[in-house]
């Protein structure tokens, strides 16, 4: 683990109109690290999520991303800077093949004066695909099967093979299990574990205390739209972060916040 | 990297093809609807043992009735046409039910810009415009029809796009309002009288090879572009498309240009072959190209069809229309026969749907 922050940001604030459903987050994230998001439901965790992809703009505070002040004006700014995300909806469309959901929206193409009928390049799209379902581990039976015919661990996989493929410099992933049985969480937690080896650096939200303590370094507890604790995981356990959750409990450097 | 996968089974990246295609289904009806017709042509008492297909009194030196096959494509290329685009707006999840009249404002329009100076040596007495409007080349009224298309397109895509209006009700009030216009154009009076070169566009089996050239080229687009992409994802997830960055309102407005561009073609082919514009031109058209669609397995939900199933849609439409010809039964039944088909084309659709969740 180096020393350089792949993100950072300063009194990260979102409102919806007279709700203030996020207050003034100072986050801080080094490269390598794999730090959860944790929360009561309306607590904040998403729409912290949600200011970091561009998904929607933020009222006020700064986001620094590897050095660098950056303002998404939409989700794709923020994956071509490298940030791609999990959804909690999965953004797959079913009746496509694995290669098409990878690549939708960037396809790989030839002929490129041909403008929007520019020609994809099946072959070099499946042979990325095949080498990005490698890196993360992830097994599926047949890549050219709409997505559709597939479970929904291996749905859940090809989101998360997503990440692998493109290089990513962060990857968040928001409730990636929430939906899948016991095999299919293994199956993802699994990838999970692959990434960290690998060194790229990770936002998981969950809910999962089990899976946070088992795959992350660090916990940042949001209560009300305020980040309330960030704790170290190794000096923390289950019975703590609950307390920090439910309000019993505020980190000494945030009680002001609170 | 260590291998740390508890897998959830089964191999692991095995390249085999994609299963058995809907289209071969759609293929498989449509020869057992030829078997029944064949069936019925040696059964009816009133028959004489007559083949649907075949040319069993050795009439053509050939294997096939080729005056049959050529009537039952013929019959269906200027609709087959206008399915082709409505293809591609259904599979983005949207309708277009303007295309049958605005296949007659394109006709009355284009026609207007295809009109000869002189009938038998006389002065067109059909004629529109003056004398500057008469004996253009062929590509002017064309492109005026082409573009005229576009236009019509453009407004449906934005309506449906920018101002999220439903499909169904934008592309119903463009129905009436492409039906004002073929009335409005020449106040009622048909527009005649074309150019040789623009009865051309027309003529004989042009419509066919218009047809098929379109499918060929479309088919192509639809699996092999960026484009194509793009409209099979829009129609399948379209948050998902939006978050992966595709310009979804743009790409729609596009879709129903493509769409309305090949329904004024069709316009101007229709006009071409029958040598006269109407205003009450392609009545129905638009009902008939979503049916050819739907009996091709088109998915009315989006994200599913294919220009392949939608030509052999076509072809069953054709089939059906030329066989109950060919039995001597009228046109009411076979309306009748067609609604029944398009109605268990959509059932037939939905069970595949429930097998497959």
């Amino acid at each position: 683990m180096t020393d350089e922050v792949v993100l950072k940001t300063e009194d990260l604030t979102k409102h919806y109109g007279g709700v203030h459903a996020l207050e003034g987050a100072n986050f801080e994230m080094k490269k390598g690290e794999h730090i959860a998001i944790m929360g009561d439901n309306g607590a904040g965790k998403s729409t912290f999520v949600r200011q970091i992809t561009g998904v929607e703009q933020r009222t006020r505070g700064k986001i620094t991303f590897y050095g660098e002040d950056v303002e998404f004006a939409g989700p794709l700014d923020a994956r071509e800077a490298g940030i791609e995300t999990v959804f909690q909806t999965l953004a797959l469309a079913d009746d496509l093949d694995v290669p098409d959901n990878l690549f939708l929206g960037r396809e790989m193409t030839k002929l490129d004066w041909l403008g929007p009928f520019r020609l994809l390049d099946y072959k070099g799209m499946r042979e990325a695909t095949l080498a990005g379902l490698e890196k993360t581990a992830v097994k599926i039976p047949n890549i050219r099967n709409s997505i559709e015919k597939m479970s929904g661990g291996q749905r859940q996989c090809v989101a998360i093979a997503r990440t692998a493929t493109f290089h990513s410099r962060l990857t968040i992933m928001d409730e990636p299990t929430a939906a899948l049985g016991v095999q299919e969480t293994a199956q993802v937690e699994n990838i999970i574990r692959t990434l960290k080896e690998a060194g790229e650096p990770l936002i998981l939200v969950s809910h999962n205390m089990r899976q946070v303590m088992d795959l992350v370094d660090r916990i940042v507890v949001f209560r009300r739209g305020r980040i309330v604790a960030n704790l170290n995981k190794d000096e923390t356990d289950g019975q703590d972060i609950v307390a920090y959750i439910t309000g019993a409990k505020t980190g000494a450097e945030y009680e002001g916040a609170a | 990297m260590s291998d740390t996968s508890h897998g959830t089974g089964g191999l692991t990246f095995d390249k085999s093809k994609r299963s058995w295609p809907n289209e071969m289904n759609i293929l498989f009806a449509l020869i057992i609807i030829i078997v029944i017709f064949e069936v019925l042509g040696q059964v009816l008492p009133y028959m004489n043992n007559q083949s649907f297909l075949f040319d069993t009194k050795g009439r053509f030196d050939t294997i096939f009735n080729e005056a049959r096959l050529q009537i039952i494509i013929l019959q269906v290329a200027i609709i087959g046409i206008i399915a082709l685009g409505v293809t591609q707006v259904i599979i983005t999840a949207g309708i277009d039910l303007s295309s049958g009249p605005l296949v007659a404002a394109t006709a009355m329009i284009a026609m207007s810009f295809a009109q000869t100076e002189l009938v038998n040596g006389n002065p067109n007495p059909k004629a529109i415009f003056g004398l500057w409007a008469m004996d253009l080349p062929v590509m002017v009224p064309v492109l005026v029809g082409l573009l005229f298309g576009a236009m019509i397109g453009a407004i449906n895509g934005t309506f449906v796009a920018f101002f999220r209006i439903p499909p169904f009700i934008a592309t119903l009030g463009m129905f009436l309002i492409c039906r004002g216009i073929a009335l409005w154009w020449s106040s009622g009076r048909p527009v005649s009288f074309p150019t040789d070169s623009y009865k051309a566009l027309g003529a004989g089996m042009m419509p066919v090879v218009w047809f098929l050239a379109l499918a060929v080229l479309f088919h192509c687009i639809l699996r092999y572009t960026v484009y194509g992409k793009h409209t099979y994802a829009i129609g399948s997830n379209e948050e998902a498309a939006r978050m992966s960055g595709i310009n979804v309102k743009r790409h729609k407005v596009m879709v129903y240009m493509i769409a309305s561009m090949l329904a004024a073609f069709a316009g101007v082919v229709l006009s071409a072959k029958a040598s006269t514009a109407q205003a009450g031109m392609g009545e129905f058209y638009e009902l008939f190209a979503i049916a050819m669609a739907v009996i091709g397995g088109i998915s009315l939900t989006g994200g599913r069809g294919s220009i392949i199933g939608t030509v052999l849609g076509a072809m069953v439409l054709g089939v059906i229309r030329s066989g109950f010809t060919f039995v001597k039964l009228d046109g009411s039944y076979q309306l009748m026969a067609m609604g029944g088909i398009i109605i268990a084309a959509v059932i037939l659709d939905q069970y595949r749907q429930r097998n497959r969740a």
